[in-house]
């Protein structure tokens, strides 16, 4: 009975229902939405429901003081023509695309050399992560504000052999690149997804591919990519639905306007400043709607792709 | 909002290794038995070789951070002037002008923070494992279909909803108040805690359960009695991650707080920014480095739940 129990709690009960549980089954109802409640309250009126009106809304004129206004299409045709969207789409897909392959790179780099029983490991951890805590935080924004000025830390480094650096965040051409910096410096959550899966590739592939005389490099293609894929995988979807969604570093270092020129606009700032900078609801829920469908066709994307270069085990 | 955080879609695939601690504990300790019987030069070489680059992407990873508080220690032209960390002398007074250069004494935001991050730990911890106990362990019509939304909810971007949220706080007068911030977390809309709770709860032997149920107890007293008193370590790392995100949230401050009163330290912080002549960079720098020291201390005695709330969920 306990091994029984215990498989189907692994396996997340899909074997077949004992008597006890069928006897169970529907007398469970009541009990269940009673524990569900706070859930179920909070998906209609905090998820749901706002997600039906935020679609409604991005079909309307709203600016909060006047009841909204049916424009049909109207939002999305002016999103065609509007050449500050565009851009700020251009600036989150760069940032995306180039930031979140560098993290993984650096992650995955990191928990390669950090695996295997080295000395230390758990001290080294430790420091490779805190970043990811604190890279959040408008705290660390200010500090990149300052690393990465005219007069900054790494200017500063700079001139000590006698480089004299551009002003990295007032640069349209470097700006973002300084943000994708903070970006790659937060690997510390997915190195740490990466050191757990290491863990579950069986040290037995390796010492049988030493046996056959395979290179490190060779074994690291052909044992650990495979094998670490689908967390390859998995960092890989979270961090790019993450990432579209960032706001934080670019508002608070580019002081809430994009700037310099729009470099730093991401998506989200723009969508911001539409909605509770203009007031301009009606577009900005459009854009919303928009992002979600950006995320979720890269998502769906990934899934897709997946299938031809993702290894599962069983 | 970089602190949002998704997990796997299929809690059964298991990829990063939920719930099978018992699989990654044995090829572990074949490692680390190899380790200390390697002896050869070779190895011993390849070993300082790791020191070597691990220590050196260590330091330039947290060098900047150090830096920061010592340029908060110094005077304030010296900040865009010494990329070094050696300190002449030690300046209290940016932490004393900073302290004070807002309307409010900087501790005024950091109780206001307090409230909200006690708030919404209040509220995860009730409302996820509420419905965690719910998926994990009830039988009910539609399950499958709401556990699959759920899930659903954890990869929606915050943005989809905040507008109409917006609207809907603002009818209800609730804007320039903590309500916002927090009942939100009181109705589970943190669903990536409830999928933390539920793998977790699924790791726990049923036979308990059956035992207190042929005893005569109920569903609340289960969840109560038994459950929760051994779910202890996926309540501390929900208690840890909403701690962190909590405190480092800008994005719902921004939006719902805009009375400097209720302004929480993130939104203190950058209105300090904007309000700052480019002399206060060393007052700026120790604010904010005060706004990280909770976040720091929560890092080091809470570190082995965040850890393994990472590995378990993918959570960021």
């Amino acid at each position: 009975m306990s091994a029984m129990s215990e498989l189907s709690t692994l396996k997340g009960r899909k074997g077949p229902m004992t008597a006890a549980e069928k006897k169970a089954n529907g007398r469970d109802n009541k009990a269940a939405y009673i524990f569900l409640l706070p859930w179920l309250v909070g998906l209609v009126a905090i998820t749901v429901g706002p997600m039906l009106m935020s679609l409604y809304l991005s079909f309307t004129d709203y600016n909060l003081l006047q009841p909204p206004e049916w424009v049909g299409l109207d939002n999305f045709i002016r999103m065609l023509g509007d050449a500050r969207l565009h851009n700020s789409l251009a600036v989150t897909f760069t940032y995306v695309f180039v930031g979140v392959p560098l993290q993984l790179a650096v992650a995955l780099l990191i928990a390669l050399v950090l695996d295997k029983g080295l000395r230390g490991l758990p001290f080294y951890r430790s420091v490779f992560y805190l970043p990811s805590l604190l890279g959040g935080s408008v705290a660390i924004a200010i500090l990149w504000k300052q690393i990465f000025g005219t007069t900054g830390l790494v200017n500063q480094a700079l001139a000590m052999f006698g480089i004299q650096g551009p002003g990295w965040i007032s640069d349209p051409s470097t700006a973002l690149s300084s943000i994708i910096l903070l970006h790659v410096w937060t690997f510390g959550a997915p190195m740490i997804i990466f050191l757990a899966g290491l863990r579950q590739i069986p040290v037995m592939y390796y010492e049988a591919a030493k046996v056959d005389g395979a290179s490190t490099l060779q074994q690291f293609r052909k044992i650990t990519l495979p094998m670490l894929s689908p967390i390859i995988f998995f960092n890989l979807v979270l961090q790019i639905i993450g990432s579209f969604q960032s706001f934080t570093q670019a508002f608070i270092v580019s002081g809430g306007n994009g700037g310099p020129s729009d470099s730093t606009m991401f998506f989200t700032l723009y969508l911001y400043q539409k909605g509770f900078g203009q007031f301009d609801m009606g577009y900005a829920s459009a854009m919303a709607w928009f992002l979600l469908v950006i995320i979720g066709v890269f998502t769906a994307i990934n899934f897709i792709a997946s299938k031809y270069w993702v290894f599962y085990d069983d | 909002m970089t602190t949002d955080l998704q997990t796997l879609p299929a809690p059964d695939k298991n990829t990063a290794g939920a719930g099978k601690p018992t699989n990654h504990r044995k090829p572990k300790k074949v490692r680390e038995s190899r380790g200390t019987l390697a002896f050869s030069r070779k190895q011993r070489t390849k070993a300082l070789g790791k020191h070597a680059i691990l220590i050196l992407a260590g330091a330039l990873m947290i060098y900047p951070l150090l830096w920061m508080i010592a340029s908060s220690l110094r005077p304030n032209d010296l900040i865009f002037r010494d990329p070094g960390l050696w300190l002449n002398s030690l300046e209290m007074s940016n932490y004393t002008d900073g302290w004070s250069a807002l309307t409010h004494p900087f501790g005024h935001y950091m109780l206001n923070s307090a409230i909200v991050v006690i708030g919404s730990i209040l509220g995860n911890l009730i409302s996820c494992s509420m419905a965690a106990y719910a998926f994990a362990r009830l039988q009910f019509t539609g399950k499958k279909l709401f556990f699959g939304i759920m899930l659903l909810t954890i990869m929606l971007p915050f943005h989809v909803v905040i507008v109409p949220q917006y609207i809907l706080f603002s009818q209800i007068g609730w804007v320039n108040t903590f309500w916002p911030l927090i009942v939100p977390k009181l109705l589970a809309t943190d669903a990536f805690f409830i999928f933390l709770m539920v793998q977790f709860i699924r790791g726990i032997p049923k036979d308990l359960d059956e035992a207190a149920r042929i005893d005569g107890a109920g569903h609340p007293r289960i969840f109560l009695r038994v459950i929760l008193p051994l779910m202890v370590p996926a309540l501390a790392t929900t208690t840890i991650f909403t701690f962190i995100w909590t405190w480092n949230d800008f994005f719902g401050a921004l939006i719902y707080l805009t009375d400097p009163d209720m302004f929480t330290v993130p939104v203190a912080l950058r209105a300090f920014v904007d309000s700052q002549s480019a002399t206060s960079w060393g007052s700026l720098f120790a604010m904010s480095i005060v706004s990280l020291l909770p976040v720091f201390l929560v890092f080091l005695f809470g570190q082995r739940f965040l850890i393994k709330g990472i590995a378990t969920t993918g959570i960021k």
